[in-house]
């Protein structure tokens, strides 16, 4: 589904992705972890197509079609969802009117009829039960004076409303409460398929008791350092990274 | 400019006044008092920013005022907006038209000021306030006084019409008095429409009396040409538990100053005041408020929205006095911008005077671009570029909009600023 091959990113001149591969496969979990400053957001973003950052090297292929050659847009409509870690927070736009907007764009990528009025509701309806988020939410101002859990959860509910191929979730866990968690995780669980893909980006092991990975992967300086099962995830919540910081610098000299 | 070139507009302006029998007094000192004044020149506080004068003198070679032009009724109602079925009062390049306005027997009064001469013309809009007031006073021609009585509640909102056509230039001089009596209720929209892409220059007044109790709205659209000049000058006196609201839409023309004043001379009264400028090209937009806050307890709102895109240019000057009497006072104000270009430009100005102590006072203004964050945001939800900037930009004007009285007109500003912003910006 995706393969990311050799990337290099950098922001203002500096270097934060050096040399990235990755081939995640449909039905699978992956999940990056990494100390601060390691370029696990940067990478989330890359793939999501966040323009300050320049791709000076490496390519990612998503679907046999190149995604970096695409807008934000259509890598959207393509099937690439990322929950942001900073939801933005836009007045006067209501999370319905919103949704209905991109929902409508994303059908017409793909060849579909636009969805009517009646029928997004309904489909809205049965979406917001997965998130347990509120009705009220969704005539506000998109993310406007909500929560950290609500805004968290709106991601999640848009995700189960465009229906993406690849969702990458990054530090989606950052702030929420156990229950937040829990709510979260539930839903993305009961979105994930044998045909969908999940890349989670976190700081904390905890998240992955509720979405647990098929793989682990460490990202330090910019590469992947290290791969494993969700038994790497428990060793690095028990040891943390200085071990695996020694390791690479070790293996540098 | 030099002052000889300011004498100059002035003098070609006066020059070409036609004789009239009406109103000889108020003219004659209008015309002594811009004789003495001229219009203003670049040094003028007032009109640092927006030079009508240097103006007038690139684009218009003739002073005379406009005489009318061929005007059909067809060309009328193409121009009336979708599901409007109130009055209609059509002006022909600032002449009063009867046979092709609309009436429908609303009880309300309206009189030409052709043929009479209502003693408070010009007791509201005082020239000595502004040259192009003066100017006005001097040459204005077939305008029209309305009048509402006490307790009438006019159903249908009045709309009113200026056709606009004045080749090589030449002036063309609105003149409307309105006078609302105590407990009258009326609803106002002005449309002005260019009918061809010459330039000219249009300086109106409006005067409205708002009497005790009495509510009147009145909104506004400015579409006309990218030669248009015009100055729009438009002053309210506001009475006892009043409530006057001006909803000015301004989404093109060469250069427009909009002075708008609201008087609020007793307790109770209410005075709202919206405008939203949607600008391209090199239109450039001035909009002067004056909001008088004389006796205690009474209330003004103000918000101010623009985008402004290419070479555009937006002045906005918001002055709120409040006097010493007027305690109790509730004055808000706000100026909000989005510069789509690097050539755009906004000079934005509060000026707060305030006598009283006990007084609830705010404003703000903020000036920015267009929030990148928000715009990556909605495509990464696979909302395209240029819907997801005009989504961002209407979620901004939207707040300038809700505030037109009309539904009708609503939707049809409605749709102009979403066509416009869903493609040139």
């Amino acid at each position: 589904m995706l393969t990311i091959k050799n990337l290099h990113a950098s922001i203002e001149g500096n270097k934060i992705l050096r040399g990235i591969n990755l081939e995640v496969k449909p039905g699978e979990v992956h999940a990056i972890m990494g100390p601060n400053g390691s370029g696990k957001s940067t990478l989330a973003s890359v793939l999501a197509g966040r323009e300050e950052y320049e791709v000076t090297e490496g390519e990612v292929i998503f679907q046999g079609k190149d995604l970096l050659e695409m807008a934000p847009e259509d890598r959207a409509r393509e099937g690439v969802f990322l929950a942001f870690q900073y939801p933005v927070e836009i007045p006067g736009v209501s999370t319905t009117n919103f949704l209905r907007t991109a929902v409508n764009q994303v059908r017409e990528y793909r060849g579909l009829e636009p969805l009517d009025a009646v029928k997004f509701l309904s489909i809205m309806k049965e979406k917001m039960k997965l998130v347990e988020i509120d009705q009220k939410l969704m005539s506000r101002s998109l993310n406007e004076g909500f929560s950290g859990g609500e805004k968290k959860r709106n991601e999640i509910f848009q995700m189960a409303m465009l229906e993406p191929k690849l969702s990458i979730l990054d530090e989606t866990d950052s702030g929420l409460d156990i229950d937040a968690l829990r709510i979260v995780s539930n839903g993305v669980n009961k979105l994930k398929s044998s045909e969908t893909a999940t890349i989670v980006v976190t700081h904390y092991q905890r998240l992955l008791d509720y979405i647990v990975p098929d793989f682990v992967h460490v990202l330090y300086n910019g590469r992947i350092v290290k791969s494993g099962t969700k038994d790497l995830a428990l060793e690095l919540e028990e040891k943390g990274y200085d071990w695996i910081k020694e390791e690479v610098n070790a293996a540098s000299v | 400019m030099t002052t000889l070139t300011k004498n100059k507009v002035t003098d070609l302006a006066l020059g070409q006044v036609p004789s009239f029998n009406s109103f000889q007094q108020l003219r004659e000192n209008a015309q002594s008092f811009l004789r003495d004044k001229g219009l203003p020149g670049p040094k003028e506080e007032e009109y640092k920013f927006t030079s009508i004068s240097k103006k007038l003198e690139q684009s218009i070679s003739d002073f005379s005022p406009a005489n009318t032009i061929n005007l059909s009724l067809d060309r009328v109602k193409s121009n009336i907006f979708e599901g409007f079925d109130g009055d209609i009062i059509v002006f022909n390049n600032g002449h009063f038209e009867a046979e092709l306005s609309r009436f429908q027997a609303q009880p309300y009064e309206l009189i030409s000021l052709y043929s009479s001469s209502p003693e408070n013309l010009g007791k509201i809009a005082k020239f000595e306030r502004d040259p192009f007031v003066a100017l006005n006073s001097v040459s204005f021609e077939h305008g029209i006084s309305i009048k509402v009585g006490r307790n009438k509640k006019i159903e249908k909102p009045v709309l009113l019409l200026f056709f606009n056509q004045a080749h090589k230039g030449q002036v063309i001089s609105p003149r409307v008095l309105i006078e609302v009596e105590e407990n009258a209720e009326i609803i106002f929209l002005e449309n002005s429409i260019s009918l061809d892409e010459e330039p000219y220059f249009c300086n109106a007044v409006t005067e409205i009396k708002v009497a005790k109790n009495a509510h009147v709205h009145y909104d506004r659209l400015q579409n006309e040409n990218k030669k248009a000049i015009i100055v729009n000058n438009f002053e309210t006196d506001i009475h006892r538990d009043a409530t006057f609201t001006s909803v000015v839409v301004s989404l093109s023309g060469d250069m427009l100053r909009n002075n708008l004043s609201l008087n609020l001379l007793d307790s109770g009264c209410e005075g709202n005041m919206y405008g939203l400028y949607l600008l391209d090209g090199k239109t450039h937009v001035d909009n002067h408020t004056n909001v008088d806050h004389t006796k205690p307890h009474a209330e003004s709102n103000e918000l101010y929205k623009g985008v402004l895109a290419d070479r555009s240019r937006g002045v906005f000057n918001g002055k709120i006095f409040v006097r010493q009497d007027a305690q109790k006072t509730n004055a808000f104000q706000q100026n909000n911008n989005i510069l789509l270009s690097e050539d755009a430009t906004i000079n934005t100005k509060p000026q707060l005077e305030i006598w009283a102590d006990d007084v609830k006072c705010s404003h703000g203004c903020t000036t920015g671009q267009l929030d990148e964050e928000a715009l990556f945001y909605l495509q990464a939800r696979g909302i395209g570029k240029i819907q997801a900037k005009g989504l961002l930009l209407y979620a901004f004007a939207g707040e300038v909009l809700e505030h037109i009285s009309d539904k009708n007109f609503r939707n049809y500003l409605d749709s102009l600023v979403q066509e416009r912003l869903g493609s040139s910006f």
